[in-house]
């Protein structure tokens, strides 16, 4: 045994290399991107050859993943909470496959939106695909419950999902590792092709065994280690917490009745147990109220305390202090407010902005310099460090949905009358969602102006290599872009006069028309020139 | 699961704006902690708020185990600032006889940054403050990129971490670095520790 420091998505990346596995899928996404990195710096990962390059998006990674799970090796999927969405066909579908190596998808969810646009709980689409869900509290949990989870992916025959929060991936803590890693699984033709090809006569049948399969699952959960009952005869208050909240109630010190969730479907049969000692339950869950909905059920108890009653925020991330306070106003008859300083009143926000001699920026502000010759211009934005061109001083776009919805935006307010419709889009955002709308805009001529604004990297997420670099020209003239509405441009404030022109004469074309400003994110540039520096 | 000789508690909020090495500071801490056995938590800030807004990571060094990776509301011992305005921030977390070790240089990239002379009124009202210009103090000792553990020599005794336990983990941290970052960073920690005297 060794210790080391980690953060939770370290720990969740040796822990599946630990396991024997053979390769891990994904796009970056805040909180998740640190797993698939850990991966591809590792020695043994690299030995191994084990596969760790980035996927074009969540989607083709889980296929990718079931894929090498068809051949009996052991697979790991990462994404951030929204990337579950891109990847929700494969994956729901997987409950209906099945595997055959291990397969455990790693969802890091983005409570409190730090680094995301909606705070929807990845839970939920493991119940709905009838997969069993592992929520680690810990650091050491997360690296231990890899192994449990690959193993009980292949004994159960069907994938695993791993839920994590961004308060547990980004997280360090000591961490005990073993000394050695598994051995990987050996390529095997196991895989029974009654159950992968999902014809509806063998897909019913996978759905009534999967469907009989749960009262196994839920068992299992009953008798996980990881699910944890603490009674003390009959209480006044009793707590469900699950996740990372679990170290919240610890945090507050109250002693009272608990039963810890990590291990899921929610076994119903703790859950009682507790109900039976308790006059009252509180549920502390990170997230969405997935466990609280289904201990009220449709019958609303007045016992069933948490974020839907309004004892813990309804909305965001919990904190030590949202929790104490919830337990401290059940338990005790005067709870005592502490009295806590205020900020200052002059410190000012300081919100995250383009950096300085970013390529987004000259982007910008060619773009406002010919918006401003119209009455209504619209700009569709996209997901990536441009989004921040909503914020002062640009002003410039109009909407941020989700990847790729550039494109299709602008093309529907097109459809709609709009004109000028501008889309913005990055390269990797383009190669992950985009490139489909493009070919609906190219098939209908619409009248839409598109820029890929392309940096060469992933930057928003810390420099992840790019799908598409290089690509990009080939792949707009595929798609069947006019080769004379298709221009590349440098964003330099130098070459202001002639981007203002090319934007300004491809709003007036009737059609598509796609510019491409190219050039290198600052950051990876200056890490790159550091690197040379530091070889030569 | 440790040997510990003595008990010992400290919450550490590290802050500042986005790329001023904070992180760093907070690995050579999370090193100095593992290497005297001690349970670490440190949540940290990844993503969209690196890009020049402020940034903060909290860091629990403690000889029992850890429950909450987050600090509580008026529970920080010790709030370390690359950023006179960003210590102001957290306030709200430091305990009343909390320490601020401070970088006293502004940072400014907003166009309402308030006027530094009530920023300095504010840190005065407090009863542990360091403020030191770390950034003039590392160019006038020629260890320009050293500036962030100038700060963390300040902080040392606020800490409660051994003197030569930062040292050997700054030794451990920027080893693959060369002798010269190493001894650079050494430097900084003396001069820290002196500027906080």
């Amino acid at each position: 045994m060794e210790k080391k420091l980690l953060l939770g998505d370290e720990a969740i990346a040796l822990g599946a290399l630990h396991a024997g596995l053979s390769g891990v899928y994904a796009y970056p996404g805040t909180p998740s991107t640190e797993i698939t990195e850990f991966i591809q710096l590792n020695p043994l990962a690299k030995e191994r050859n084990v596969h760790s390059r980035w996927c074009t998006n969540e989607k083709t990674a889980m296929e990718a993943a079931l894929g090498m799970s068809f051949m009996g090796k052991r697979a790991l999927v990462c994404m951030k909470h929204v990337g579950m969405n891109v990847c929700a066909d494969p994956f729901v579908n997987s409950g209906m496959t099945g595997v055959n190596g291990g397969v455990v998808v790693l969802v890091a969810d983005d409570p409190s939106m730090h680094s995301s646009q909606d705070e929807q709980d990845s839970r939920f689409y493991g119940k709905f695909a009838m997969i069993p869900t592992f929520e680690p509290s810990s650091q050491q949990e997360a690296y231990d419950m890899m192994e449990v989870a690959f193993d009980y992916s292949e004994k159960q025959c069907l994938p695993v999902l791993m839920r994590v929060t961004t308060r547990m991936a980004h997280s360090r803590a000591v961490v005990k590792v073993k000394d050695e890693a598994r051995k990987e699984n050996e390529m095997n033709y196991n895989a029974v092709a009654a159950n992968w090809v999902l014809l509806p006569a063998n897909a019913r049948k996978r759905n009534d065994k999967v469907t009989a399969q749960q009262a196994q699952l839920e068992e299992d959960a009953a008798n996980s280690p990881y699910n944890r009952l603490k009674l003390s005869g009959k209480a006044p208050l009793g707590i469900i917490a699950s996740g990372i909240a679990y170290n919240y109630v610890k945090e507050s010190g109250v002693d009272v009745p608990i039963l810890k969730i990590s291990q899921y479907p929610l076994p119903k049969k703790l859950v009682r147990q507790l109900l039976d000692s308790c006059e009252k339950v509180m549920v502390v869950e990170e997230g969405q109220p997935f466990i609280e909905e289904q201990v009220r059920g449709v019958f609303e108890s007045q016992n069933i305390l948490g974020r839907l009653t309004g004892e813990l925020p309804r909305t965001g991330e919990l904190t030590p202090d949202s929790v104490a306070a919830a337990l401290n106003a059940q338990l005790s008859e005067n709870p005592k407010k502490l009295e806590i300083p205020e900020i200052p009143a002059l410190v000012a926000a300081r919100p995250p902005q383009l950096c300085q001699g970013c390529g987004h920026r000259d982007v910008y502000t060619a773009l406002n310099e010919v918006l401003k010759e119209y009455e209504n211009p619209r700009v569709f934005g996209d997901i990536g460090c441009y989004t921040l061109g909503f914020l002062p001083p640009y002003r410039a776009i109009h909407s941020c949905v989700d990847m790729g919805a550039s494109i299709t935006m602008a093309k529907g307010a097109s459809d709609a009358g709009q004109w000028p419709a501008v889309a913005i889009i990055g390269d990797s955002t383009f190669t992950h969602s985009g490139m489909t709308g493009l070919l609906d805009a190219v098939n209908e001529k619409a009248n839409i102006t598109v820029i890929i604004s392309d940096n060469f990297t992933t930057a928003m997420t810390g420099g992840q290599d790019s799908a598409g670099t290089n690509k990009f020209e080939a792949i707009c003239l595929g798609l069947g872009v006019e080769p004379e509405h298709l221009h590349v441009v440098v964003p330099l404030p130098k070459n202001m006069p002639e981007i203002i022109r090319i934007i300004r004469e491809e709003i007036n074309y009737k059609g598509v028309s796609v510019i491409i400003p190219q050039r290198e994110c600052i950051q990876t540039f200056k890490r790159h020139a550091k690197e040379r520096k530091q070889n030569s | 699961m440790f040997n510990v000789q003595r008990k010992m508690k400290c919450d550490i909020i590290l802050c500042g704006v986005g790329g001023q090495g904070i992180l760093s500071i907070a690995t050579i801490i999370g090193e100095a902690a593992m290497n005297e056995n001690l349970y670490i938590k440190q949540a940290e800030v990844h993503g969209m708020s690196q890009r020049g807004g402020d940034v903060q990571s909290n860091l629990r060094i403690s000889s029992d185990p850890i429950a909450s990776d987050l600090i509580s509301l008026g529970g920080a011992d010790v709030i370390i600032s690359m950023e006179p305005m960003e210590a102001l921030r957290y306030l709200p977390y430091l305990n009343k006889e909390g320490w601020v070790i401070t970088s006293s240089a502004p940072f400014i990239n907003i166009p309402n940054y308030p006027n530094i002379e009530d920023i300095k009124a504010e840190l005065a009202k407090l009863p542990h403050v360091v403020a030191i210009d770390i950034e003039q103090l590392a160019k006038d000792n020629q260890i320009p990129r050293s500036a962030n553990v100038i700060l963390l020599g300040a902080a040392q005794k606020a800490l409660g971490i051994d003197y030569a336990t930062l040292e050997n983990a700054i030794r451990s941290v920027f080893g693959r670095k060369g002798d010269a970052v190493v001894e650079a960073n050494i430097k900084a920690l003396a001069l820290g520790r002196e500027a906080q005297k």
